[in-house]
């Protein structure tokens, strides 16, 4: 990191103690100078203290005190509890620590499948979409809609879909096809699970399109002219070449997809309301409901930090793997 | 050369069925919205029995949607607003100069893309409370409160994606500014933030989408008069009834502005977002 405000031409800094500085008395626009870049940070950093640094400060120290409702009008006086809040949570002999972990690995496994399913899709389509044909610009607009469109309008209608007795989900199954004995309740008990994940997936398969359409284009036409002289045939040429090809736009867009959908508030809340049926409870929910439900926001604050600690735990080997990964890949 | 069949065929069965998938919600909101109550609900049909409009004028009287729709636009137009004018003057510092903290900055920022809503919803709301019994500015409930917390993702996304932004305008242009004998906001202003309009209209348009689709702040910081259109399509039911059609005659008309203005946008944006991420 350089120690001087300068203009970042791009050639290394005039260092304060080399030869060619003079050191004399600052000229006023010098000063003004080195003082700039701060004065244009300083809406910035205000506001990034006021809204994050500040609030991550207070929900580590919430997460030690006794926040009941009764505290809630001068929090400071809140009793001081150690780490009681954190063993409270983690504690899985009990109910609230058993329901922690149960939301914990239905999330994981809500996450994996999402991203999997997202990311199959969105390189399917933008592979299948690489070449132009009649109608090709149509449907990348069409399907870039469900990504514009709110969120609660789109998940409320899906919720309509999912209705036991009105929707069109059991219409089809049940009326239509018979391939169910009786309408299925799709919006609680254990099939809330794959109604949650049908609506993530359609949610956010055309992110994934999106970046992948891009990164396709970056790929020169040259490799895919060598591929067909070699005699390979389409689908050899997106096997050997496409995806390897997709590498580091995959890394980054499965990085985001992961932290997008573990973090997903919106989806579940619009869906189920309030409170998620157990099959389908993410984590974000289940802090939400453990704090303003039992009003007890010591404990939601305590698993807010254990979120927080196993994201940034998962991101850094994350990234550590994939940039050793690609220093492999470009030595 | 030519696509085997295999491929064609491929092609065509896999994008029909994800054009299915894509509008199957489509169809239902816009063909229910159109449907009278008695046929959302019973069981679901897909051609209503008779067409109506009437849901469209209904909306406004169940629920107070035409005050939901002016929250909604203030707070998200001011969220967008705000960060994007506070964004441009920090990318234009990270991009172009060099100081001390300048790597502990960005990675902060970053790293705050990565922070899940909820862990600031808590110590926020706290906050917001506090302030409120101690000096009696009532900043929970209010559209103040609401824009502060909407900033909490959409300036470090925005900060993100411009920083990028203005690295890809050649240096020679502002430099050329600079000795000219403009100022270095003279130089942002006239010559790095024309020649960055479609990243930022990219982040605009971004900005707000998310702020117009944002539920987790805005059901837990808005009171009766502040409520948006988040919160408000919930009032379509009662304990008796549901009113589906109109819920999706509703939902209709709350995406349509953000739908069209994404559609017409979309080509800055897609490369905006691409942009930011394929890098």
């Amino acid at each position: 990191m350089n120690t001087t405000a300068v203009p970042d031409t791009g050639e290394p800094a005039v260092r304060k103690n080399s030869p060619g500085a003079v050191r004399g008395p600052r000229r006023p626009g010098r000063a003004r100078r080195t003082a700039l870049p701060y004065l244009l940070l300083l809406p910035a950093l205000l506001l990034e203290i006021l809204i994050h640094l500040l609030p991550i400060v207070i929900g580590v120290v919430m997460s030690f005190k006794e926040l009941t409702q009764f505290y809630l009008r001068d929090w400071g006086a809140a009793p001081w509890r150690g780490l009681d809040n954190f063993r409270f949570a983690v504690d899985f002999d009990t109910p609230a620590g058993e329901s922690l972990l149960k939301s914990f690995t239905t999330t994981c496994l809500f996450t994996v499948l999402s991203v999997g399913l997202c990311w199959l899709l969105g390189t399917a389509a933008a592979v299948f979409m690489q070449e132009t044909f009649k109608g090709r610009g149509f449907l990348r607009a069409l399907f870039l809609v469900p990504y514009a469109l709110p969120v609660y309008a789109a998940v409320i209608t899906w919720a309509f879909m999912f209705q036991r007795d009105n929707g069109l989900i059991n219409h089809v199954l049940h009326d239509q096809l018979g391939l169910t004995d009786s309408p299925s309740f799709w919006l609680i008990g254990d099939n809330s699970f794959w109604a949650l994940l049908i609506v993530s997936v359609w949610k956010g398969w055309p992110f994934a399109f999106l970046i992948i359409m891009a990164g396709l284009q970056n790929i020169p036409k040259e490799l895919y002219e060598a591929g067909a002289l070699d005699g390979a045939g389409v689908w050899q040429q997106i096997r050997k070449i496409t995806l390897p090809s997709l590498r580091s736009v995959n890394q980054v867009l499965v990085l985001v997809l992961f932290l997008w959908t573990f973090n997903d508030f919106n989806t579940p809340f619009v869906l189920f309301g309030k409170s998620a049926p157990e099959a389908a409870d993410l984590i974000s929910i289940h802090i939400y409901q453990s704090s303003f439900a039992t009003w007890n926001f010591g404990a939601g604050a305590a698993m807010s930090v254990l979120l927080l600690l196993f994201l940034l735990l998962v991101t850094g080997v994350y990234l550590f793997f994939t940039s050793r990964g690609r220093k492999a890949t470009d030595a | 050369m030519a696509a085997p069949r295999s491929f064609v065929w491929s092609r065509r069965i896999f994008l029909t069925l994800l054009t299915g998938f894509v509008l199957l919600p489509v169809y239902v909101m816009v063909s229910s919205s159109l449907k009278p109550l008695e046929d959302v609900s019973g069981e679901f049909r897909w051609m209503p029995s008779g067409l109506t409009i009437r849901p469209y004028f209904d909306i406004w009287e169940t629920v107070p949607l035409a005050k939901y729709f002016v929250n909604s636009l203030i707070v998200a137009g001011a969220a967008t607003v705000c960060s994007v004018i506070i964004a441009i003057f920090a990318a234009y510092a990270v991009s172009r100069y060099r100081f001390r903290g300048k790597r502990l900055f960005t990675v902060s920022v970053l790293s705050t893309q990565m922070f899940p809503g909820i862990l600031f919803l808590l110590p926020l709301f706290l906050i917001f409370v506090n302030i409120g019994n101690t000096t009696g500015v009532a900043l929970f409930g209010s559209r103040g409160g609401l824009i502060l917390t909407y900033l909490t993702f959409s300036l470090p996304f925005s900060i993100w994606m411009l920083i990028g932004y203005f690295d890809s305008v050649p240096r020679e242009l502002d430099e050329a500014a600079l000795v000219d004998g403009c100022g270095p906001l003279k130089a942002l202003f006239r010559v790095v933030v024309p020649a960055a309009v479609p990243g930022i209209v990219a982040v605009a348009v971004y900005a707000f989408m998310t702020a117009w689709g944002e539920v987790l702040f805005a059901s837990v910081m808005t009171n009766d008069t502040t409520r948006t259109l988040a919160v408000g399509l919930q009032g379509y039911s009662t304990q008796n009834d549901v009113y589906w059609n109109q819920i999706m005659a509703a939902s209709l008309v709350v995406s349509v502005p953000v739908v069209a203005g994404f559609l017409l946008l979309q080509r800055y944006l897609v490369t905006g977002l691409t942009a930011g991420a394929v890098k």
